[in-house]
């Protein structure tokens, strides 16, 4: 059927020749990010006061010189659509390329949802036809990193490669959590090790692949019928075992998992250093966004900031210690916020206190409240998710006035003085009022 | 559509001093984020006018590089979209613009070939929220031949700097006053006008073959009583910024709650050119008291009562009082600025004292950033 095509439309892909093509993976719900993903796909997810966490790749798209992209989306994807549009603020609304959005779609003789990582981009092998590419860069959508694309591709070419992985040092004593790869000394990769007791080496897999494309249509028509078919667990293994050169890229740059709730925060945190690690500054690797927002923040007379990033629109008028403040937030007179992330379009009311909190966007909280006070206790919900004695709060959530929340709680939606008994949301309890499982 | 636009941009004042050296004062910077020119070209497009011209002539390279996509604004269309005119040297004619009538009538093509039957002009220096269809339906409403927008000046400002207006009781003007020397008149046109595109293409053809060459004099003045011209009312903040002491107090009044609230929180929104510029930081020692900040600025000391632009770095115990420092501006350790409007991309060494002493001292350093 592919091949059909082609014959039938030589003339059109004659004329469009693309180098390297990207197909940035977005479709995840990211789940260890509890309510923040409640109703936007993680990619979606606010970060860094101004971004969202695919602005990232995308912007390393761009930044080299990858002007086709094609972002598969499946879960929660209105977020994204209005985010990413046709591809403005990253400079890909192109007349042959740019972004395009591709969500899973009805066939004449089935209709299947995007199943693992490798079928959402067999789905869509028309897509990267159409283009005529000679590599695929894969792509995840929930990394914070800045990185060149084209030295990794430079890296692939000269090694006459079929697939190459982006790989990064990670502390030995961590190796044991992520996939590694054992390499000869020439990068080629002679072994995949995934979440090995004794690691032999520790070059973590990153999620990021260049293919060329030939090997990477054969890999996706040969194991189609593959159930859930997955890059790490299926095609890989797959090239490296019919004796492709499947090669390691090492990378040495700044690159944040941000898949956790705590790893989230502290990568949040990690910006407001005095010299951060990741310069959002770097005039030289802009990162972009859709900037919804363009009016200055104002800091009132009665203000105190000490340490913090805060975004467009922003008007403070308590304190803010340590903590990264996203667009168009209002932080109320005699408001506390320490260590807290709190993005777009929230609003803190006069005199609470805030600690260690992500707090997601559009959210009210009333006047005098307390929240991420009294003793640790773990989240008797969702222990694994809700913990390091955050305060979560997703989207759109209400809090009234006056009440009083410990620590590693979870709230999502309109709440009322009625769902705190004694004014309290004590450590460790959960509050859920709306999405899925209200 | 019923109206198309155009937007007088080509204009420098004196009164500005060295401000205007650089840029037309519709590229000068305003209320920390935008420049005077957004304002008219955003009620433009919330007025629903998709075509629009802006005239320029002064020192336009600032004001060209702002406009360079007409997307930030809408204008990015098909239909109609933003053009820029600045003078050319043609067959017939070898002039610079020599005023307002003249660099429309230099146009005259656009105005020609358009088919909305209304023509909105608007001046790239006022800093106001106007919705132009409401003008345009009075000007229907009363018949008028020209409507000009009128506005009861502010107490803050000076009257002798615009032109007045006199009404009778259906606001049809009877009087203008150009520059008036002492009056205490203080009805005064903001310079927006709403004409009939055939009548205004008829009334510039006459007015540059009586070799008059500007809009107030040789059309508003010479026509008051054989056309009729009435006075659409504008209520809500109108402010020009053509002088110093305006344009610096024009920022400062957004440090007024209400007047922030009026711009920047209700319908609808004012558009400027998108910056990839990072969110503000605030390092441990940075104390801002009553201040705006835009984005891309780094502040390590301290600030008060002042407007930053964006992408202004404040370096280790410095004070900023009662200032306006312009964007990518960058200012070295122990540096005390008062009651200063900094220029952009300026570099102010360290330990320097600059005060403004009764009046707004201009800073013009113009001094290296690399190699500090």
């Amino acid at each position: 059927m592919i091949n059909y095509y082609r014959e039938r439309n030589k003339e059109v892909t004659f004329l469009i020749k693309k180098e390297m093509i990207a197909m940035l993976l977005a479709g995840g719900q990211g789940s260890r990010l509890g309510v923040l993903t409640q109703s936007v796909a993680k990619p979606a997810v606010g970060f860094g006061g101004k971004y969202r966490i695919i602005d990232f790749p995308l912007s390393n798209c761009i930044n080299s010189g990858v002007d086709t992209v094609g972002v598969l989306t499946q879960y929660q994807p209105l977020r994204l659509n209005t985010h990413i549009g046709i591809g403005i603020p990253w400079d890909l609304d192109r007349n042959i390329g740019g972004v395009s959005i591709l969500p899973p779609y009805e066939k004449s003789t089935n209709a299947e949802w995007y199943t693992g990582t490798a079928n959402a981009i067999y789905q869509n092998l028309r897509f990267m036809e159409y283009y005529n590419p000679e590599y695929v860069l894969v792509l995840g959508g929930d990394h914070i990193y800045k990185m060149d694309y084209e030295e990794m591709l430079d890296f692939h070419k000269r090694n006459n490669a079929d697939v190459t992985l982006a790989t990064i040092p990670v502390p030995w004593e961590e190796a044991s959590r992520f996939g590694v790869v054992i390499t000869d000394d020439d990068m080629r990769i002679r072994e995949f090790e995934e979440k090995p007791a004794n690691p032999r080496s520790n070059l973590a897999s990153m999620g990021i692949y260049i293919f060329t494309w030939k090997v990477l249509r054969e890999a996706l028509i040969t194991l189609s019928e593959q159930e859930g078919c997955d890059f790490g667990k299926h095609i890989i293994p797959y090239c490296h075992n019919r004796g492709d050169r499947v090669f390691a890229y090492e990378f040495n740059g700044y690159w944040r998992d941000v898949g956790t709730l705590g790893s989230y925060w502290a990568a949040n945190m990690e910006l407001i250093d005095i010299v951060p690690v990741f310069d959002l500054y770097d005039e030289y690797w802009k990162i972009y966004t859709k900037g919804e927002v363009i009016r200055p923040q104002y800091i009132a007379s009665n203000a105190v900031i000490n340490r913090a990033i805060i975004g467009e629109g922003t008007e403070v008028y308590g304190e803010v210690h340590n903590s990264v403040i996203g667009e168009g937030v209002t932080i109320g007179e005699g408001a506390v916020v320490r260590d807290s992330i709190i993005m777009k379009g929230t609003s803190v009311g006069k005199g609470t206190y805030i600690e260690k909190a992500i707090i997601a966007e559009n959210v009210v909280i009333g006047d005098g409240c307390k929240l991420g006070v009294g003793e640790e206790v773990p989240n008797t919900w969702k222990p694994h998710i809700y913990s390091e004695g955050l305060v979560t709060i997703g989207e759109d959530s209400v809090i009234p006035n006056g009440v009083t929340i410990g620590k590693n709680t979870v709230i999502l939606g309109g709440t009322s003085e009625d769902d705190y008994p004694n004014g309290r949301l004590e450590s460790g309890a959960s509050l859920i009022k709306a999405g899925d499982e209200s | 559509m019923k109206a198309i636009g155009i937007i007088l941009a080509g204009g420098n004042s004196s009164r500005m001093q060295e401000l205007t050296s650089r840029r037309a004062i519709a590229a000068m910077p305003v209320a920390g984020s935008y420049r005077s020119v957004d304002f008219s070209l955003s009620n433009m497009t919330n007025s629903h006018i998709q075509k629009v011209a802006v005239l320029t002539q002064y020192s336009s390279r600032s004001l060209h590089e702002h406009l360079n996509s007409s997307k930030w604004w809408d204008f990015g269309r098909k239909q109609g979209g933003l053009y820029l005119f600045a003078p050319t040297i043609t067959q017939e004619n070898g002039f610079w613009y020599r005023g307002t009538a003249d660099a429309m009538y230099q146009n005259l093509d656009f105005l020609r070939n358009s088919h909305e039957p209304y023509v909105v002009i608007a001046s790239g220096d006022g800093i106001y929220k106007l919705d132009y269809n409401q003008v345009i339906n009075r000007h229907i409403d009363t018949q008028a031949d020209i409507t000009v927008v009128v506005t009861e000046l502010s107490d803050c400002m000076d009257n002798s700097r615009f032109g007045t207006v006199t009404t009778d009781e259906d606001d049809r003007i009877i009087e203008f006053e150009e520059k008036p020397i002492q009056s205490d008149n203080r009805l005064v046109s903001t310079g927006i006008y709403v004409v009939r595109r055939r009548l205004l293409i008829e009334l510039l053809e006459r007015c540059i073959a009586d070799n008059n060459y500007d809009f107030v004099r040789g059309v508003l003045m010479r026509y008051k009583t054989s056309k009729r011209i009435c006075a659409y009312r504008m209520e809500g903040y109108w402010s020009n910024i053509a002088t110093v002491e305006d344009y610096f107090r024009t920022n400062m009044d957004f440090l007024n709650p209400e007047i922030r609230d009026y711009f920047f929180r209700q319908y609808p929104d004012i558009y400027s050119k998108v910056d990839d510029l990072p969110p503000a930081k605030y390092n441990p020692d940075a104390v801002v008291k009553n201040s705006l900040i835009a984005s891309g600025c780094i502040v390590n000391g301290v600030v008060e009562n002042s407007v930053l632009f964006k992408k202004v770095y404040v370096g280790n115990n410095v004070t900023i009082k009662n200032s306006i420092i312009l964007n990518d501006v960058h200012i070295c350790d122990n540096t005390y600025i008062e009651n200063c409007i900094v220029e952009s991309r300026d570099t102010i060494h360290s330990d320097r004292r600059l005060v403004g002493e009764g009046k707004i001292l201009i800073v013009d350093e113009k001094a290296d950033r690399y190699g500090l």
